[in-house]
């Protein structure tokens, strides 16, 4: 079998020639439009953070996980929430049976925040949730937890991904409607720019895009269109594009295609600068500069022989290392079949270490530029992105979600793959070829479901111990507040000191903002 | 079943579960093959996925559930099912389910749970040859 095009269908030639003008459109790493990368030295300079996403069962749990990660070499904290969490929901709420501590950790008040973090100092660590519809929230809870632990709350650093569009897009953990969601991101936008400046106070996510089904040329596509809309919004709501553009991040996936994968990190680069400075009128390099966190691609790994996926992971990793990335999350060997073991998440770990600090790819920035074929390929991911977004934006980013364009698109890709894989025509070792009967069976993470009665415990505790009457008029007040204009953080932030739990706090806003039902199917 | 009656299968995404690309999959695949596909969309509880499942009159329901609830919210529509005395109607489904997991759901009364690779072809052929035909 002869495959001839990339995983997104573009057309292979036999062998590239270097495009004529690869030298004036590609100046060197630390230069815009930053194609290169976005420091001169890259990795000489700074290795990439080695942030594995992790979180289940209770905080105290994941707070030992946390730390035996840390003790092996990991450099920054990234957290999973469970879906009650990322819903809005409490544990105690009917309709989080079952869901407590299974994709992450349950956090329902500050309290547990604060044992999610024991012993780790907040000033010193960088952490990384992944929280969209409530991340205003969850963010409060940090900043409370900092300040209640002797921290200066205006020295956290992190990233709270507090992108909702691609929830709508392909993740489903929203809540509210867009547009009064698309306000709580630029209210914490603006609170966080004075109040936490080393916040990275969104990171536009094309990983989850891909997770469903799109090709790498989606992913980019959909992502910039979408990161476009919120420089819109944020400059629209008053704040100033070098201030802000600063602290706006991305999340791509690192897929199987070496070279596509590699291409499209360097593309997405030079597509963001030169949307920042021509489009925006950013003048500072920073707000040009495309920094991003990566993670293999979780739908990639196959159930089937298990141990195969350390081999696929470790490709993907080489490819975002090689693409430029800021920080890396590699996946689990056994993730196809569960959340990661203690054992197989320190796998995943060493396979970062050992792209690091043994296969000499982190001496040189960009070390495959100049390579025929992978600047006709970036070229190329740049121009079919371009088109993509050119689609997206006469039907504009909101109404091609609200339409189910974008989705429709994913789904047709997700589709496309599937068939190809079903007829053989892409190989998967291990899944339509190369079969086994007998899998390797895994030792598995498994999360009780009886922790939920903890949880529940714990809430019921601190409902009977804090200022009952102070907590329902903060809550009355916040619902106020978001009729209003004004900036509803503040107001969040009162709430989470005074042990109002998550969901408390989210149906005070679901009474104001109303919540979302997607109005299309498939 | 008569080869002149179409299927019609309810696939739902049960739970707080966002993930849905497994679930369109299938459903377009089983349309593919000729079948009636209702996609319930996310975030749907066990009762009205029953009740979408009633009121369509379906031969199927097939759940996806990437969540880790699926323990629960199998169970949770098995039990719905016979409490309406359901006998005509199968479920199966898919997801992250660990193996153990798929074998105690099957002898609950799960009559399929297809992982991670599985091809396409065998959920087809499954609901084929597993669908009740109606008196």
């Amino acid at each position: 079998m002869d495959i001839d095009e990339t995983l997104s269908g573009i057309k292979l030639p036999e062998y590239s020639i270097a495009p004529q003008d690869t030298e004036a459109k590609n100046p060197p790493p630390g230069q815009f439009p930053y194609v290169r990368g976005i420091y001169p030295s890259m990795y000489r300079r700074q290795l990439w953070t080695m942030r594995q996403y992790s979180g289940f069962s209770t905080a105290s749990k994941t707070n030992q996980r946390f730390h035996l990660l840390l003790q092996k070499g990991q450099t920054g904290l990234s957290v999973a929430f469970d879906l009650p969490t990322q819903m809005g929901y409490d544990s105690d709420d009917s309709v989080s049976f079952g869901e407590v501590g299974k994709v992450g950790v349950a956090i329902d008040t500050v309290e547990d925040m604060k044992l999610l973090f024991h012993g780790i100092h907040l000033g010193e660590v960088s952490t990384s949730m992944t929280i969209n519809a409530p991340a205003m929230i969850l963010l409060a809870m940090y900043a409370v937890v900092a300040e209640e632990t002797g921290v200066d709350p205006s020295l956290i650093q992190g990233t709270i991904q507090n992108d909702i569009l691609k929830e709508y897009i392909a993740r489903g953990t929203y809540i509210f409607p867009p547009e009064p969601s698309m306000r709580l991101i630029t209210d914490t936008f603006e609170y966080c720019s004075k109040e936490f400046p080393q916040f990275n106070t969104i990171s536009i996510s094309g990983y989850h895009i891909r997770e469903a089904g799109s090709t790498a040329i989606e992913e980019l596509g959909f992502t910039l269109a979408n990161a476009r809309e919120y420089v819109r919004r944020a400059i629209k709501s008053g704040l100033d594009i070098n201030v802000f553009g600063k602290r706006v991040s991305f999340f791509f996936n690192a897929h199987n295609d070496f070279f596509e994968e590699i291409a499209k990190f360097r593309a997405a680069r030079k597509m963001w600068a030169n949307m920042m400075k021509n489009e925006f009128g950013a003048t500072d390099p920073k707000a040009m500069m495309l920094r991003f966190h990566t993670q293999t691609a979780g739908s990639s790994l196959t159930a089937q022989q298990p141990e195969n996926n350390i081999v696929r992971v470790t490709i993907q990793a080489l490819a975002s290392v090689l693409g430029g990335t800021q920080s890396l999350h590699t996946n689990s060997k056994d993730e196809a079949l569960s959340l990661p073991s203690e054992k197989s998440a320190i796998t995943a770990l060493r396979t970062q270490q050992i792209i690091a600090h043994e296969s000499g790819v982190t001496h040189t920035a960009d070390p495959l530029a100049g390579s025929y074929h992978l600047e006709w390929l970036t070229l190329k991911l740049e121009e079919e992105a371009q088109k993509l977004i050119a689609e997206v934006e006469e039907i504009g980013v909101l109404k091609a979600i609200e339409n189910g364009f974008i989705q429709s698109k994913i789904s047709e890709s997700a589709y496309q793959h599937e068939k190809k894989i079903n007829n053989q025509e892409r190989v998967i070792v291990g899944v339509n070829k190369f079969e086994q009967k007998e899998n390797e069976k895994l030792e598995l993470l498994k999360v009780e479901d009886k922790i939920a009665l903890d949880q529940i415990a714990k809430i019921k505790q601190i409902k009977e111990t804090r200022d009952q009457e102070k907590v329902d008029h903060a809550l009355k007040r916040l619902a106020e507040v978001a009729g209003t204009e004004e900036n509803i953080f503040p107001f969040v932030l009162e709430a989470v000191k005074l042990r109002a739990t998550l969901g408390e706090i989210c149906n005070s806003l679901r009474t104001v903002f109303g919540i979302y039902k997607p109005s299309f199917t498939i | 079943m008569s080869t002149s009656e179409r299927i019609r299968v309810v696939i739902a995404k049960p739970g707080l579960d966002g993930h849905d690309r497994g679930a369109k999959v299938v459903a377009r695949a089983l349309r593919d093959a000729g079948m009636e596909v209702i996609y319930t969309g996310l975030h749907q509880s066990p009762e009205s996925i029953v009740e979408i499942a009633i009121q369509e009159d379906a031969h199927a329901i097939g759940l996806s559930v990437l969540s880790g609830a699926h323990n629960h919210l199998f169970e949770r529509i098995l039990e719905i099912m016979k409490e309406k005395a359901i006998d005509d109607i199968i479920l199966f489904g898919g997801g992250i389910i660990p193996d153990d997991d798929a074998e105690i759901l099957k002898s609950k009364g799960v009559a399929g749970i297809f992982g991670p690779g599985s091809p396409l072809r065998d959920i087809v052929d499954f609901v084929k040859g597993n669908v009740k035909p109606r008196m």
